[in-house]
């Protein structure tokens, strides 16, 4: 499979905190991949870097076969990579549709004085625009709602939200922040789907990172497991489940009595 | 109707109303039959709605308390009444091929001149500034704001602390409200359009809008960029109005000024600011009489306004609006 991101030795430093240390990581095209490891092992640090928010400390980050650390946020996102965050981070005073249409702006021409002279052009694709987002909406359900504004939807709407908004950039791929975080068992389970149907609608690699062990072991192809900022695990979820190390960094070890 | 449509006829409305009241005594029309105190106060109400609407696209949709709109202003009354006043022979005579246009022409280069000069100060103060937040831009802006003060003050070439006088009086009702629905319509097509989607993004998170590949710095520096160009055609056609203008006429507190008709039109809303600016240019007349109980009136009025509805007088009336034209 080609690999579609790759990480080659990446390392953030924050002071003397050495928050990632040496993770070598890849994604391969449509694949999806879990990213898990007790809290304050670096994955939401690694998300970042990913994602430009921070820059690497040492080592590269290959979107693409290109190059992309050191880029700004909006610049790696416009190379195709989407996210979505642990704690929503909607367009707040919004509608649901507007949330969506701002992220097209990237594939927009965006003239001055065509937004003043509001030619044909300009109306063309502002419909136009208003048209994709609707319909991607009705993809996940949301249409009936696209005109209320964004903070009175319920919680799983709001993160299916966040998806369809990431959606809208047209990644190839998109990272999932803790998509799972405060949703009970239903909306879990609704959620599993959502994402395998995301992958079949759509096609981007996804990369997730959550903390709920049946959610990442029930969709995942592959899981890497972080700790203190090293990875110390990688394989499918069977592997995962059986490896001695991942057992003892989320349970501690057995104590053998002397 | 489209938004499109309703909105030229505003500005025709504005165009048609300030026809009328163009201030020549001897007009037939009798509206036009005004004394000169009641057409300052309206010009003044027209310019205070073009400050208002502009700091507005700065703080209010890109969500940037900006406190040096004066600054800018100060940078477009000096820019323009150097053309006239200080360069008007000499541009006069260039322009008397025009023949009696020639007056009226040169006050239309001399608004350019003052308006991309604040622009051009904005671009400049905005591009390093922008990597600040919230009240910390708040501290850098009021800062520029003074700085172009005391430039002014310390330039012996436009007056100094003195000021610079005898500018000619250009400004009319016409061009004022002309002017002031321009700027209003520029504002509300530009919100409407990738560029308010971006700015609204850049207000709400910025950290999720460069997510989503909105390249905020632009958004920011546009919005500024943007909000001084009009904040300077106000300066212009206040200098062009009262003839006489002086550095201490653009400290911080007429930025204070605007940002209290912003917060109280509500942060936002176009609609709303401009009703703010012209109830306060009102009212900052009405209690002329009682001129030092007249900041404990407008302090009462905010504090009031904070406790009963503190997103503005008419803040999100444009999002209901919208909603309706949504739901028609």
């Amino acid at each position: 499979m080609k690999s579609i991101l790759e990480l080659e030795k990446v390392v953030v430093r924050f002071g003397g905190l050495v928050a990632v240390s040496a993770v070598d990581f890849h994604v391969g095209e449509g694949e999806l991949v879990g990213l898990i490891g007790p809290n304050g092992a670096g994955k939401t640090t690694l998300f970042n870097v990913i994602t430009g928010v921070y820059k690497p400390t040492e080592g590269a980050i290959r979107f693409d076969a290109q190059t992309v650390d050191g880029l700004s946020a909006s610049e790696i996102t416009s190379r195709g990579i989407a996210r979505t965050f642990q704690n929503i981070r909607l367009f707040s005073s919004l509608s649901v549709l507007d949330n969506v249409v701002a992220a097209f702006n990237l594939h927009l021409k965006s003239g001055f004085l065509g937004a003043l002279w509001r030619g044909t052009q300009f109306r063309e694709q502002e419909r136009a625009v208003r048209e994709e987002a609707l319909q991607l909406l009705d993809v996940f359900g949301l249409k009936s709602a696209a005109h209320q504004p964004c903070r009175s939807l319920a919680y799983g709407d709001q993160r299916r939200l966040e998806i369809v908004r990431a959606l809208a950039t047209k990644p190839r791929l998109l990272l999932l922040d803790e998509p799972a975080a405060g949703m009970n068992p239903t909306e879990k389970v609704e959620l599993m789907r959502l994402i395998r149907f995301t992958q079949e609608r759509f096609g981007p690699a996804v990369l997730l990172v959550e903390h709920d062990m049946k959610v990442v072991m029930g969709i995942c192809q592959r899981i890497a497991v972080l700790e203190y900022g090293r990875k110390i695990a990688e394989g499918t979820p069977g592997e995962i489940q059986q490896d001695r190390r991942v057992i003892a960094a989320y349970l501690g070890e057995e104590v053998v009595d002397a | 109707m489209g938004s499109r449509n309703s909105l030229l006829l505003c500005v025709l409305v504005f165009a048609v109303v300030s026809a009328l009241f163009t201030g020549h005594p001897e007009a037939a029309w009798p509206l036009a039959q005004i004394d000169d105190y009641l057409l300052n106060i309206l010009i003044m109400a027209g310019i205070n709605v073009i400050l208002a609407v502009s700091l507005n696209i700065v703080s209010g949709h890109t969500g940037q308390f900006s406190l040096g709109h004066a600054g800018f202003m100060a940078v477009g009354a000096y820019g323009s009444a150097a053309v006239t006043q200080i360069g008007g022979k000499p541009i006069l005579n260039a322009l008397s091929f025009l023949g009696g246009a020639a007056p009226i022409c040169m006050f239309v280069l001399s608004l350019l001149v003052g308006g991309l000069l604040a622009a051009l100060a904005g671009f400049a103060v905005g591009l390093p500034s922008l990597r600040l937040k919230g009240d910390y831009l708040a501290i850098v802006t009021l800062g520029f704001g003074e700085i172009i003060r005391v430039v002014i003050q310390n330039t012996e070439a436009v007056g100094g602390a003195r000021g610079l006088t005898g500018i000619p009086a250009f400004t009319t009702l016409g061009w004022t409200w002309g002017l002031a629905a321009f700027c209003i319509y520029c504002v509300s097509a530009l919100i409407r359009s990738t560029y308010g989607r971006g700015f609204l993004a850049v207000r709400d998170d910025e950290i999720a809008a460069e997510a989503m590949g909105v390249n905020t710095t632009k958004y920011k520096v546009t919005a500024f960029v943007v909000g001084s160009f009009f904040a300077g055609l106000a300066g212009a056609l206040y200098a062009h109005l009262i003839g006489y203008i002086t550095p201490e006429g653009f400290s911080f507190l007429k930025s204070v000024d605007v940002v209290v008709m912003v917060i109280l039109g509500g942060m936002g809303s176009t609609l709303g600011v401009t009703v703010a600016a012209i109830l306060l240019t009102a009212l900052n007349e009405l209690l002329r009489q009682a001129e030092q109980y007249r900041m404990v009136a407008f302090a009462l009025l905010l504090i009031v306004l904070m406790i009963a509805r503190p997103q503005g007088l008419l803040g999100g009336i444009d999002r209901w609006l919208q909603a309706r034209r949504n739901r028609s």
